[in-house]
């Protein structure tokens, strides 16, 4: 226990370096088999923007991040070297005005084209509550020679109830040569939101970044600020902050077997796969009074303690067994299987290069889980199974995480054995120009939150890292070259959230 | 694929008897909206306004006693926040989250009473459907908390199509225009165009706090406060998000189905 509390209570190591250096920088840590994270601007005073760039230098190696000041509005782009953080770029481009040069593509990323803020929505001056003057035009598509090739722009409001984006496919009859999706129709500006609030309200909003991710969102928020305050969690509360977070695994992945049955037209394992969703919701209900698990995290521990011992055991155990018999009769269903061997496969190089996280890399071949490489609540001390696959089509997508039902499940039932008696809340305050880095592993993926706090002690800066950014970005390289009728099974193998991406 | 259909049958009926019984609601244990007693209050506190994240809570410091706490239940996120710090156990974590209303008045609780019953000129329009209601959903911008409850609708335990209500694809089919989220700068456009698209008579409902007032994330540079000046709205149903039996309750009763449940920011039926 105490290994893992100065662990938690160690802040990450910065490292100043000048913008024309990161080239060579990045070039370095990966050839020494590093990996990059995320990049994201903050201003330490009005007037001044730093960047930060969140890199590991090898799997289990701490977290590190580098910080430089651009002289002027533009610095050189490390997109060209590692592609993944070609996004970041972007979005720091929209909402901060900086340049990148040499980016590959240097076009908006989260502001839709037609927006026009007269300064950039994150600097200082800019007027707060004022909405962004906005007349809607075409967002950049390759150029078309070829009559033959149709456009076929689907949504921002799409059939059945899903969330909004714009998903616009360049098409030869059934061939789909380029897709096109077009996110942040749903961006809230929701990091900004964060700025000079209370911790307590910080932590409700970070519940609400994304629905299905509540949980993960707030615990990855909490544990910035506690890096950011030395502050030791309870061991109980981290105790249970690890059951709470595989219980949203659970719901979730329930949810999409549901949902990819939907997508090979397989009506009973739709409707039972839902079912399954609906008990582990409502389990979720009866044992925190949210179906998302929302209102119990809080920076220091839990808002209250939990009393899971008498009954959940028992429930978890009669609703494994009907998963044990639905994911058997899901992998013995050829006319499901047919749809989903071979679809829309994506290569290891690709999942490294666009940075694909969760059980999207897994399914690719990555072993790699937050929850074992960079341990936090209380992952150091439970055994923990992570699956890979090394197809990376979306049957091995569903297989991680049907495997991963397994493992969450086995994972709670040994929190119940090892949960003690004992305080679950502890004061945090971090002090004034703190900073804190917080992760999850959420069931979608890793996920980052990053929290600077000003002089009077109000947070002034949060960036969120979001597995569903990661994973909308690598999405289409499994599309472009593949089949209509294949599209919407390949979506929902992934599993992608929008408001997640888009904030 | 016979083994499936096999399967199906041998599983049985999973559906949830609400809203004609209030048994196996589905919802054991989940927090509805906060209830108030202001006479409970502790003199010159105002603890639950300054706890509030959506300033859902006004307290009158002077003026008469009669009128001190005010909360506007369209602005709650069910955070439980108040309930929390109240040190009198005036505010008290309930398991109202059946919370939907016709008039936006109705999701505010004042001392002054009930407001008084106004008149809905669609409401006789409404009774053309019978028992058949057709829904296009937009997401305006939501967390996909709420997405993630209307799409469990369709699932056994709700089974929603049994009250004759679908979600519809086209715009052109719908009799309910059904928003979510606090209607981000990107999504107002698409979601009046979808508006424009339905045929009249039609209708908006406005699901979750974010819709009806703009939640956690409404202002900024990039979000409106929910529907709030851009449509005009039939139904509202705060929640955060709304349960899929709350938002069937507030279906049926937008159908005169059921009976309304909530008047001046209280639970009557």
């Amino acid at each position: 226990m105490t290994a893992l509390a100065d662990a938690a209570a160690t802040g990450i190591e910065i490292i100043p370096i000048e913008p024309e250096q990161l080239p060579a920088a990045v070039e370095a840590l990966l050839r020494g088999g590093g990996r990059m994270q995320m990049a994201y601007a903050w201003y330490p005073t009005p007037g001044r923007i730093e960047l930060r760039y969140v890199g590991s230098r090898g799997q289990k190696e701490d977290f590190f991040m580098w910080r430089c000041t651009p002289h002027g509005t533009e610095v050189p782009s490390v997109a060209p070297i590692s592609p993944l953080l070609g996004w970041y770029e972007r979005e720091i481009s929209d909402l901060f005005g900086i340049t990148f040069r040499g980016h590959p593509e240097p076009k908006r990323l989260v502001l839709h084209n037609g927006a026009q803020p007269h300064v950039p929505p994150f600097d200082p001056s800019y007027p707060p509550d004022a909405q962004l003057p906005f007349e809607a035009e075409a967002s950049g598509l390759p150029e078309i020679e070829d009559p033959d090739v149709q456009l076929l722009p689907f949504g921002p409001v799409r059939a059945d109830v899903v969330e909004s984006v714009e998903l616009i496919f360049l098409y030869v009859g059934e061939h789909i040569l380029h897709l096109h999706p077009q996110l942040f129709f749903k961006h809230r500006g929701m990091e900004k939101r964060f700025e000079g609030r209370s911790l307590a309200h910080a932590t409700l909003l970070a519940e609400r970044v994304s629905g299905v991710g509540s949980f993960a969102h707030a615990l990855a928020f909490c544990q910035a600020v506690e890096q950011a305050a030395g502050c030791v969690v309870p061991p109980r509360a981290r105790m249970l902050r690890s059951l709470l977070a595989e219980l949203e695994r659970l719901y979730n992945h329930l949810h999409y077997l549901g949902h990819l049955a939907h997508t090979t037209s397989l009506k009973v394992g739709e409707a039972e796969g839902k079912l399954l969703e609906e008990r582990a919701k409502q389990i979720n209900g009866k044992l925190t009074g949210s179906r998302f698990l929302r209102g119990l995290l809080v920076p220091g521990g839990l808002r209250r303690d939990l009393d899971p011992k008498p009954w959940l055991s028992a429930e978890l155990e009669r609703l494994r067994e009907e998963i044990a018999v639905y994911v058997t009769m899901l992998e013995n269903t050829n006319s499901h299987l047919d749809r989903l061997i071979t679809t829309g496969i994506l290569r290891h190089e690709v999942a490294f290069d666009q940075g694909a996280t969760g059980p999207i890399q897994r399914a690719s071949g990555f072993d790699r889980d937050l929850r074992r490489d960079h341990p936090y609540a209380a992952y150091g001390e439970l055994p923990l199974v992570v699956p890979v696959k090394t197809a990376g089509d979306a049957h091995a997508r569903a297989q991680v995480r049907i495997a991963e039902i397994d493992a969450s499940i086995a994972l709670i039932q040994r929190v119940l054995l090892l949960l003690k008696e004992g305080p679950v809340r502890v004061a945090c305050l971090p002090p004034p120009h703190a900073e804190g880095l917080g992760w999850a592993e959420s069931p979608r993926g890793s996920l980052f939150y990053a929290v600077h706090f000003a002089a009077d002690g109000t947070l002034s800066r949060v960036k969120i890292k979001s597995p569903s950014f990661s994973n909308w970005r690598v999405f289409p390289f499994t599309v472009h070259d593949s089949n209509m009728m294949d599209y919407a099974i390949n979506e929902a193998s992934f599993g992608l959230t929008v408001a997640g991406c888009d904030r | 694929m016979p083994f499936w259909t096999f399967f199906g049958l041998q599983k049985g009926k999973a559906t949830t008897p609400w809203p004609r019984d209030a048994v196996q609601t589905g919802q054991e244990g989940v927090f509805g909206m906060p209830r108030f007693e202001p006479e409970r209050c502790a003199p010159e506190c105002d603890a639950c306004a300054e706890a509030c994240p959506t300033e859902a809570i006004t307290v009158r410091r002077s003026e008469t006693e009669k009128e001190r706490l005010a909360v506007d239940y369209g602005r709650c996120v069910v955070c439980q926040l108040c309930v929390e710090v109240c040190p009198a156990g005036a505010a008290q974590t309930s398991f109202d989250w059946a919370f939907g209303v016709r008039d936006r008045a109705d999701l505010m609780l004042s001392q002054e009473g009930i407001a008084p019953e106004k008149a809905h000129g669609a409401q006789d329009a409404r009774g053309e459907f019978r028992r058949s209601l057709h829904i296009r959903h937009v997401d305006a911008g939501s967390c996909n908390g709420c997405e993630s409850e209307l799409q469990a609708l369709n699932n056994p335990f709700y089974n929603l199509h049994r009250f004759g209500i679908f979600f519809t694809p086209s715009p052109r089919f719908a009799d309910l225009l059904l928003v979510t989220g606090p209607v981000t700068y990107a999504m107002r456009e698409p979601l009046r165009r979808t508006y424009e698209a339905m045929p009249a008579p039609r209708w908006v409902m406005a699901v979750g706090t974010c819709a009806v007032s703009g939640g956690v994330a409404g202002g900024g540079y990039a979000c409106g406060n929910g529907l709030e000046g851009i449509l005009p709205v039939d139904v509202y149903l705060p929640g955060c998000p709304p349960n899929p039996s709350a938002i069937i309750e507030a279906l049926l009763m937008f159908l005169n189905r059921v009976p309304p449940r909530v008047k001046g920011g209280r639970v009557v039926a």
